[in-house]
């Protein structure tokens, strides 16, 4: 598997990560590495066998319809970068 | 096909498909156990989980599992005992998690279908592709400072049912039928209240138009509309939009837009080039959901008695037609209504005061079923008062105007303004003769033959006796008299 710049330019796009052109080949690189590493698990032979979807044996666990969590604004809003009032504020974003 | 667009090149049809998000009727969240009550106190109903702190774990809520299910056989679908949670990555200021929990290639329901009707009396099937859980995002306001938004995330993870219709519709009309459908249904299963405005129902308009019998061609979606009467307006303004643009030989761009009331129009929000990827992949904090069928039974057991069936049996038991059957359960409470004032009389009286006299009440009142000044019951002794003879049919009104005004019991009304009907020949008899002897001439003229002063002298004999005397027996002895 080989990554090109426009690929890991878009995948930098869809991260919001900004890079600059020089740190692209850079980026792409080690991308390109790690996807090579974890691709030698394509070498395995799992004809026949379910794919796994976690480790334990058990499905979801549910819990009840109870109110039991909320009600606590200001140790929430005292981690945001920008708050005004009882609100997060956020640069303007009109679609 | 009723509906086509007539284009230079001839007709075209549309081709319409649904994407409904329904909020979910529960006390708490779908993976946290903060209030979802509307209208709180901003950013008070979030948990650390809502507001996407690292380290937290989503615990799915029973209940929400319970009423997608409840949907599910609500929409005659297939319910899926195994499914599972993805993350559909995007990023916005109103979605904390940075991804939305979802439900992409293994949904809780899969097919089903709906029927609708429209105007014409017709029905038609509406296929449903899926159902699936998701978390709602939160609430930006960008009207209170001039270059921030305000970001609200009470509604963060509050459950959402995303109801995927096949592009089954063919008509604005339909388009329309159906979410009155689905809505209706919504409502009396209790999974979700159905209310536009708050925004606990919204819909997303797949549009496409072709030429008939031709496959399909490229759509547009319609994001966020929030009415049933916007969502006509949208698809029409949208197919001859795009009829225009083919006809025109240009080609139609796959994108979303959006419906702009007050313009009349739909506008470019998002061109295929922008579209979002959102690169989904199973949660890995959650495990697949799998449930019992033991319980999905128990819960189908369980389930109200729908739109559908209530109809049916309403014209079954009550001898109702077909029509005033689909007024009546339109809404649960009005059904619930006629049936009390039903059940044991005459259904098509009942059905005629219910839909005539009491709805132009409400009308004429401001108000609902709910706060109705006549109590079903009330109503129900009016008609066994009219079904013992103790009143007619005239008299009826006018005891029920009473009850409207006092919210007194009709017999109450009947005994206050001594409205109970006379049948007491001799009391008729008497105000036959006075009637007669006070029009000679027209009893003359009614014996030489015109016959239709009948009824004037009905009219005069019912007016002497104020309306109350027993109109067959006036018939009657009014009837021998003149003939004698």
């Amino acid at each position: 598997m080989s990554l090109d710049l426009a690929t890991t330019r878009r995948i930098a796009k869809l991260a919001r990560i900004g890079l600059e052109d020089a740190e692209l080949e850079t980026v792409r690189q080690k991308l390109d590495g790690i996807l090579g590493w974890v691709d030698q698990l394509s070498e395995v032979d799992v004809e026949g066998v379910p794919p796994m979807v976690g480790t334990e044996t058990e499905a979801l666990r549910q819990r009840d319809d109870a109110v039991t969590d909320g009600n606590c604004r200001d140790a929430i809003l005292s981690c945001a970068p920008e708050k005004s009032g009882p609100f997060y504020t956020v640069p303007k974003v009109v679609e | 096909m009723s509906y086509v667009i007539e284009g230079k090149t001839g007709s075209w049809e549309i081709v319409v498909g649904l994407e409904v998000h329904a909020q979910v009727v529960s006390k708490s969240k779908l993976f946290s156990g903060a209030s979802t009550t509307f209208g709180a106190e901003p950013n008070s109903q979030v948990s650390l989980v809502d507001a996407a702190f690292p380290g937290m774990l989503p615990v799915i809520n029973r209940e929400c599992v319970a009423q997608a299910v409840r949907t599910g056989l609500g929409l005659n679908a297939r319910i899926n005992l195994e499914s599972r949670f993805d993350r559909k990555n995007y990023f916005y200021a109103d979605l904390p998690q940075g991804y939305q929990i979802s439900q992409f290639a293994h949904p809780i329901v899969g097919e089903g279908t709906i029927e609708i009707e429209l105007s014409s009396g017709e029905t038609r099937k509406i296929g449903i592709t899926r159902l699936h859980m998701e978390q709602d995002a939160g609430k930006l306001i960008h009207d209170q400072d001039p270059t921030k938004s305000m970001v609200d995330l009470n509604r963060a993870g509050v459950a959402l049912m995303e109801i995927v219709s096949e592009p089954d519709i063919r008509e604005p009309e339909e388009a329309g039928a159906y979410l009155r459908k689905l809505r209706q249904i919504l409502r009396y299963l209790g999974t979700c209240d159905g209310n536009m405005e708050e925004g606990s129902m919204r819909a997303d308009v797949n549009v496409s138009v072709r030429k008939a019998g031709e496959p399909f061609r490229t759509r547009c979606e319609i994001k966020n509309v929030n009415s049933i009467r916007f969502v006509m307006q949208a698809i029409e303004v949208e197919a001859a939009r795009q009829v225009e643009i083919w006809e025109n030989g240009g080609e139609v761009d796959q994108e979303t837009r959006l419906f702009d009331a007050a313009r009349g129009e739909t506008r470019t929000m998002r061109s295929k080039e922008d579209a979002h990827d959102y690169r989904y992949f199973p949660d890995p904090d959650l495990l697949p959901l799998v449930i019992e069928q033991d319980w999905v039974d128990a819960l189908k057991a369980a389930l109200p008695e729908l739109p559908d069936a209530k109809r049916a049996r309403f014209q079954s038991d009550y001898g109702i037609p077909f029509y005033d059957a689909g007024v009546l359960v339109a809404e649960q409470s009005v059904a619930d209504f006629y049936e009390t004032v039903a059940k044991g009389r005459d259904g098509k009286l009942a059905v005629s005061w219910v839909t005539g006299d009491l709805f132009a009440a409400l009308n004429r009142t401001g108000k609902t079923i709910e706060t109705s000044p006549v109590s079903a019951e009330a109503l129900g002794q009016m008609l066994d008062l009219i079904a013992d003879g103790t009143i007619n049919g005239k008299i009826a009104k006018e005891v029920f105007e009473d009850m409207v005004e006092t919210g007194e019991s009709p017999d109450a009304i009947v005994e206050k303004k001594g409205l109970r009907q006379v049948t007491d020949t001799g009391v008729i008899d008497a105000a036959i003769d006075a009637v007669m002897a006070k029009n000679a001439d027209k009893v003359a003229e009614y014996r030489s033959g015109k016959d239709k002063l009948f009824g004037f002298f009905v009219g005069q004999v019912m007016k002497e006796t104020k309306g109350k005397a027993n109109p067959a027996l006036v018939n009657d002895a009014l009837k021998s008299k003149l003939d004698a």
